[in-house]
């Protein structure tokens, strides 16, 4: 099986989270991420979804989620050609002794602390699931106390725009 | 930002909805300034100016202020004994007229009594519109008195459903959901309305403009690809006409019958698409799949080129798919591009309407008959033809001197003949009712076929007999889906809907005790209903205390005048109680999760197909 990432476009309108989200229940696929925001068209929601699938579910799968009516348009990112980004929180210890080891974690990885207590660090990081990974396994040996991760968000490469065109139009 | 309007939207096709919007424009130069009503109002003055003739429902609590307006409206309202009956009435009408179906029901329980019918719409593809009351706004959420959230439930078995949230927006929503009801792929669609928004004011002004920007059904099929499946159709030698319900839907039988006359390839038609392509015409083969003739199993098994029309190569088909049809190349046609490599793999996808589809078909198969390129079938026709001669559907009669169930199906569709409606329950008896009445025209058989619902025939049949009060309408049902649903019986007898019932009373849930016979050593538990036993219930005095005329039939002798006394009579439902055999059973059978090529014509007797020569 292989990752597959999913931009889909849909009016924003109630309940849409939960017609996408059943639909990959009802049809056996554990959804590995899922991110949702607006767009630039405020009546136009955009979902990217990571799913673990082989080719032949997928499609049947894509081709369910184009029969919801609120479904704009499905486009699948072909990974090389896109830019993906997930958001991580994690607050290390990072006491005295560590600090400044864990401080140079961070620059090494071009992450942010974005708040400081007595005996811990909270860090941001955004990146790749690869790149995050490694600054985790980098992190852990200090002691990770918390974290929480964002699904990926993730946009084609170019000045190619897959929010344009008719149905998004009448959108 | 642009909204589209009826007018851009004109590529599909039209649907009622559309076309009452249409008509109301065209009638009023001056659109007058709009209504001030309550949501009540504007949902029934919406359910007028779509066309609805008829809606199936009981009020409740949170549906009360739509049954308001209902009692001074045009559009007859017929109180049901139980929603699931409404909601297979609708199914029923629309089925038979092709016109959208609507039930109507109040929150929670009235609801989700309607649940089951939706599902079956769902799965048969049939337009229906559900109507249902809502706890008012502020208690959803708070697990009120009767609340159930309908539209989470009915999430995957509805082609959409909507929980209007303003009052504003029921003509709108209203026309939203007949729309998508009876365009594209058919199919159900949920209205919530919470009691609060029937209650509010709000103006009432028609037509309302359509929001639907991401649905684009595609009607008109790839050039390409049709003359792709002309070119495959011209020069297979073995191919077949796999034709399902979609053919019926797009009213493209009369397509259809001149494509197989121009190619001369053999037509099968599924279960739902009897009555698709005449049962009498020479190059039908019958019904495929599970109980399907020996020569439509074969001919699907053994054919170079299957042409699926409408179809969904469903399991009851296909028998175990790896198996199925191993050397045919596969056209798929379906309006609903889902359907198409789902189960089986399409060299030749065509998304369309199958009326276009089989029109554009018609004239790319002629360019190439033009071009001197036909296929030569021969052979196909020499194998099918002793196909059919030496295994043609049939039965042995009981040996034990009990009636035969599959007799009186026989005579019951040869006495009423091929105008007549046939509405089926589920099991044995609709297997026999598609083998053995002869199907001539479209729209002449109603089932439940994708969810296999028991209790479908009796409240369907009523539906159908609204939709046409002039057609005899039969619903053959078993004893044990009869005591499902035979409520809708006293509907019938009160609101003049002379339905008749031919109960095919093995006592048994026959189908069940088929496979406990076959599969299951012969013990047969919970399958007797009692009904033979102990008379429990006397059906023909069940019939009579629901308003009913009720007959009894038990030998062969009598089948025939007890057929006639009820054709005979046309002022109210009958009811016959055929006491038949127990131990009939559906052949030929292909056992579930087995190749078709394991087709048995008989118990213990498998066709020989081995033998023949291809």
């Amino acid at each position: 099986m292989t990752k597959h990432t999913l931009s889909v476009l849909v009016e924003n309108k109630p309940g849409i989270l939960a017609r996408v989200a059943g639909l990959f229940a009802r049809r056996g696929f554990n959804i590995d991420s899922l991110a949702v925001g607006e767009t630039e068209h405020p009546e136009v929601s955009r979902m990217t979804i990571v799913v673990n699938a082989e080719e032949s579910p997928l499609e049947q799968v894509t081709k369910q989620l184009n029969k919801l009516v609120h479904v704009l348009k499905i486009v699948e990112l072909d990974p090389t050609v896109a830019v993906q980004r997930e958001l991580l929180l994690v607050k290390v210890r990072a006491d005295r002794p560590v600090r400044s080891q864990v401080l140079e974690t961070v620059n090494l990885f071009r992450a942010r602390v974005v708040d400081v207590a007595p005996d811990t660090l909270t860090i941001e990081a955004t990146g790749t699931a690869d790149k995050l990974d490694a600054l985790l396994r980098d992190l852990e040996p200090y002691g990770i106390k918390e974290m929480v991760q964002s699904g990926m968000v993730a946009i084609g490469r170019g000045s190619r725009s897959i929010t344009t065109g008719p149905a998004l139009r009448a959108a | 930002m642009t909204r589209p309007t009826p007018e851009t939207l004109a590529h599909r096709a039209p649907s009622p909805a559309m076309l009452a919007a249409a008509a109301n424009a065209a009638t009023s130069a001056a659109p007058p300034a709009p209504a001030k009503v309550s949501g009540a109002v504007s949902l029934v003055k919406s359910l007028e100016a779509l066309g609805v003739e008829v809606m199936f429902g009981i009020p409740g609590g949170t549906i009360l202020p739509a049954y308001d307006p209902i009692y001074d409206s045009s559009v007859r309202h017929i109180l049901v004994r139980h929603e699931q009956g409404a909601g297979h009435a609708a199914t029923g009408y629309a089925q038979a007229t092709g016109k959208v179906g609507v039930c109507i029901a109040t929150s929670g329980p009235g609801a989700t009594n309607l649940v089951t019918a939706i599902a079956d719409a769902y799965m048969d593809s049939v337009p229906i519109v559900a109507i249902t009351g809502q706890v008012s706004r502020p208690a959803i959420g708070t697990d009120a008195f009767q609340e159930a959230d309908i539209q989470g439930i009915t999430l995957p078995i509805t082609k959409h459903n909507y929980l209007v949230t303003t009052a504003d927006e029921i003509p709108r929503v209203l026309a939203e959901a007949f729309h998508l009801a009876s365009t594209g792929r058919p199919g159900p669609v949920l209205v919530d309305i919470p009691k609060d928004v029937q209650q509010a004011q709000t103006t009432f002004s028609w037509p309302p403009t359509l929001e639907l920007p991401g649905y684009r059904p595609t009607l008109h099929p790839h050039g390409k690809q049709i003359r792709e499946a002309a070119r495959l159709m011209s020069s297979a030698r073995r191919p077949v006409l796999y034709v399902g319900g979609g053919v019926l839907k797009a009213e493209a039988t009369d397509s259809l019958r001149k494509l197989a006359e121009l190619t001369g390839i053999p037509v099968v038609t599924t279960l739902m698409a009897r009555g698709a392509f005449p049962d009498s015409h020479p190059q039908h083969l019958g019904m495929p799949g599970m109980h399907g003739t020996v020569a439509a199993v074969y001919a699907l098994q053994k054919a170079d080129l299957l042409v699926a029309l409408g179809a969904r190569f469903d399991d009851r088909v296909t028998g175990k798919l790896d198996s199925f049809a191993p050397d045919a190349a596969i056209v798929h046609a379906d309006i609903d591009p889902a359907e198409i490599g789902k189960n089986r793999t399409a060299d030749v996808p065509i998304v369309g309407d199958a009326r276009h589809v089989i029109d554009e078909l018609i004239q790319a198969v002629s360019a190439e008959r033009a071009a001197g390129r036909t296929g030569d079938r021969t052979d196909w026709w020499a194998q099918l033809d002793d196909l059919r001669k030496r295994y043609p559907l049939g039965w042995d009669d009981p040996t034990d001197g009990t009636l035969s169930p599959q007799y009186v199906i026989k005579r019951l569709g040869e006495i009423a003949g091929p105008d007549a409606v046939y509405v089926a329950g589920v099991g044995q008896h609709q297997m026999w009712a598609s083998q053995f009445i002869s199907y001539e025209k479209p729209h002449t058989w109603l089932n439940s076929g994708g969810a296999g619902t028991m209790g479908y025939a009796v409240p369907a049949a009523m539906g159908a007999k609204v939709g046409k009060p002039d057609t005899t309408v039969w619903a053959i049902d078993g004893d044990g889906c009869f005591q499902m649903t035979n409520q809708e019986l006293a509907t019938c007898a009160l609101e003049s809907i002379p339905i008749k019932v031919a109960i095919i009373n093995n006592g048994n849930l026959g189908m069940v005790r088929q496979w406990q016979t076959l599969f299951y050593g012969e013990r047969y538990s919970n399958t007797d209903l009692g009904t033979h036993k102990h008379r429990i219930p006397d059906f023909v005095k069940l019939a009579e205390a629901l308003g009913c005329i009720g007959l009894r039939c038990e030998s062969a002798a009598d089948v025939d005048k007890t057929i006639q006394a009820a054709m005979e009579i046309n002022d109210a439902p009958v009811v016959i109680d055929f006491v038949v055999g127990k131990d009939a059973m559906v052949w030929p059978m292909v056992a579930a999760g087995t190749s078709n090529d394991e087709i048995m014509f008989a118990r213990d007797m498998r066709p020989s197909f081995d033998d023949d020569d291809l």
